[in-house]
């Protein structure tokens, strides 16, 4: 706005710098347990025979550390970026966002000591315990002052597109976290759910299915609407088409969840529910995915030089083909097939390597040197080797889980004449032996691309001097 | 009122919900309103060439 308010505004980037090294560190941690997983599904040897080293307890380690320790601190650093860029304004709240900062971390490192240890409510992507729940909450307030209090003192008429997607991702969390985890303790690490059988699922799915639609969709969109324009250069292909979608997706998403009970004891109207919203949600979804493509209407020729680019338009490729993929996926008679087989965990990782990663690197890639007052990072030719490292463990990933799943699904679905099942279990587990090998080499390429942003990270921010680390949170 | 005529309605409502909202968010008297907000990224940008 104007040079007098310069000093006032300088933003807060320390705290969006603490984030986005920890995204890189998490992520590294996060992807180096799913190979270890993926490679005990081809070894089981590698279980080394030991409570703590089992697939059981090692997995939902692997989704803790992806989804909200590499995907939160994500999110974290890019919306409080992009929240004070976009407002002109600095983060409100003082030492609250530091508070934000250390308190993710702690319940990070909670949880990566007690999952291995078997303390789990055995919840998907819900196992802590409630007092690391408490602690949650009580971060995410936190958070939700920070952020909120922003926008209120933003300098600009406006609350950009990018920040409706940010808050409604920090608001609909808090709601899904406090419905899903109301439980009553008995000890100090053990508690029981407040709600019992097909509720319990229910409740459970509607949280699950909703962990993606906010935590991992609205939460990146929010990144998608901001980092996508600035690194192209030019305003998002329609803003009124991004306000329709905004409503569209969190009006539509919330009534998924049944999907992942069909053929269970769910209502049968429940489960109808579930599969007609989940295929109304590709309409939004794709709404959203040709807003962002459309953005670089008139400069796709920058994608031949610019890799941060490349990983942007990537990401929203997979959101594209996931979010088309879930959709029938969630058809009864396809779940019939798909339901229970590596196709749901080949979906996923679609979603999460493709989409969720993919956009989280870019974004970083754009952001990094910004907040350390560098002009770009170290170099762009390790971007793209990164790229394409990403690029291909992701498709390896997905097209093993592709034919293991349909494999899967029609060796369990065999039946002889006179009734009984042509295959027995372990027939349609050894099929998938060389799936589970093609899985882990995909897995094993995606990491070694983390491993190379974290070397073009590391000297990006040795060669900033403290000076300009601390020009940096200037506004310009 | 019978469950089937609840629904109804509700879907209905969220019709209606949704056909204002398309109106809403296309009507020509907001078009220079979204066209300043979809600039709020480059906001930064602007300043830097305000003051040089």
């Amino acid at each position: 706005m104007s040079t007098a308010t310069t000093q006032q505004t300088a933003y807060n980037y320390k705290v969006v710098r603490q984030f986005a090294i920890m995204t890189v560190i998490w992520g590294i941690v996060g992807m180096a347990v799913g190979v270890l997983i993926a490679a005990q599904l081809v070894w089981p040897e590698l279980n080394l025979g030991l409570p703590w080293t089992s697939f059981g307890r090692l997995r939902p380690l692997h989704t803790n550390a992806v989804i909200f320790a590499f995907g939160g601190c994500a999110l974290f650093a890019t919306s409080y970026y992009t929240v004070q860029r976009t407002c002109q304004a600095r983060l409100f709240g003082g030492p609250l966002a530091a508070f934000t900062f250390w308190g993710w971390q702690l319940v990070i490192l909670l949880a990566a000591i007690t999952l291995p240890l078997g303390i789990t409510t055995s919840k998907e992507y819900a196992e802590l315990e409630w007092p690391i729940d408490i602690l949650i909450t009580v971060v995410w307030v936190a958070y939700a002052i920070v952020f909120f209090g922003t926008v209120a003192k933003r300098q600009t008429s406006h609350i950009y597109v990018g920040n409706w997607f940010f808050g409604g991702f920090i608001l609909t969390v808090a709601i899904l976290h406090l419905v899903n985890n109301a439980e009553l303790p008995v000890t100090a690490l053990k508690s029981y759910s407040a709600y019992a059988g097909a509720t319990d699922a229910m409740i459970q799915w509607w949280y699950g299915h909703n962990a993606v639609g906010f935590f991992l969709t609205a939460g990146f969109l929010g990144m998608m609407y901001y980092f996508v324009p600035k690194q192209a250069g030019r305003p998002v292909y329609s803003y009124r088409l991004s306000i329709v979608h905004f409503w569209a997706l969190i009006a539509v998403y919330i009534w998924a969840g049944p999907h992942h009970l069909h053929y269970t004891a769910l209502p049968d109207w429940a489960q109808s529910l579930g599969m007609v919203m989940s295929l109304i949600l590709l309409a939004p979804s794709w709404g959203g995915m040709i807003n962002g493509m459309m953005t670089l209407s008139g400069a796709w020729h920058k994608l031949r030089s610019d890799p941060i680019l490349r990983f942007l338009v990537v990401s929203l490729a997979f959101y594209g083909m996931s979010t088309f993929e879930g959709p029938m996926m969630a058809i009864k008679t396809v779940n019939a097939l798909s339901h229970y087989t590596d196709w749901t965990i080949g979906h996923v990782h679609a979603g999460a390597l493709g989409w969720v990663a993919m956009v989280s690197i870019g974004s970083l890639y754009h952001l990094i040197p910004k907040v350390f007052g560098r002009e770009e990072m170290h170099s762009t030719g390790l971007i793209n080797t990164h790229f394409w490292l990403a690029t291909i463990g992701t498709v390896l990933y997905i097209a093993s889980m592709w034919v293991n799943g349909i494999t899967q699904g029609l060796m369990w679905r065999a039946v002889n004449e006179d009734g009984t099942l042509t295959y027995s279990f372990v027939e349609a587990l050894e099929a998938g032996h060389i799936g589970f090998m093609v899985r882990m080499i995909g897995g094993a390429i995606f990491l070694t691309g983390m491993l190379v942003m974290a070397y073009n990270t590391w000297r990006t921010v040795s060669s900033a001097t403290a000076a300009q680390v601390q020009a940096a949170g200037q506004p310009a | 009122m019978d469950i089937g005529t609840l629904r109804g309605l509700g879907t209905a409502l969220v019709l209606i919900a949704f056909v204002g909202l398309v109106l809403w968010a296309f009507s020509g008297k907001r078009k220079s309103g979204f066209d300043e907000a979809a600039l709020l990224p480059f906001a930064d940008d602007r300043n830097s060439k305000n003051q040089e």
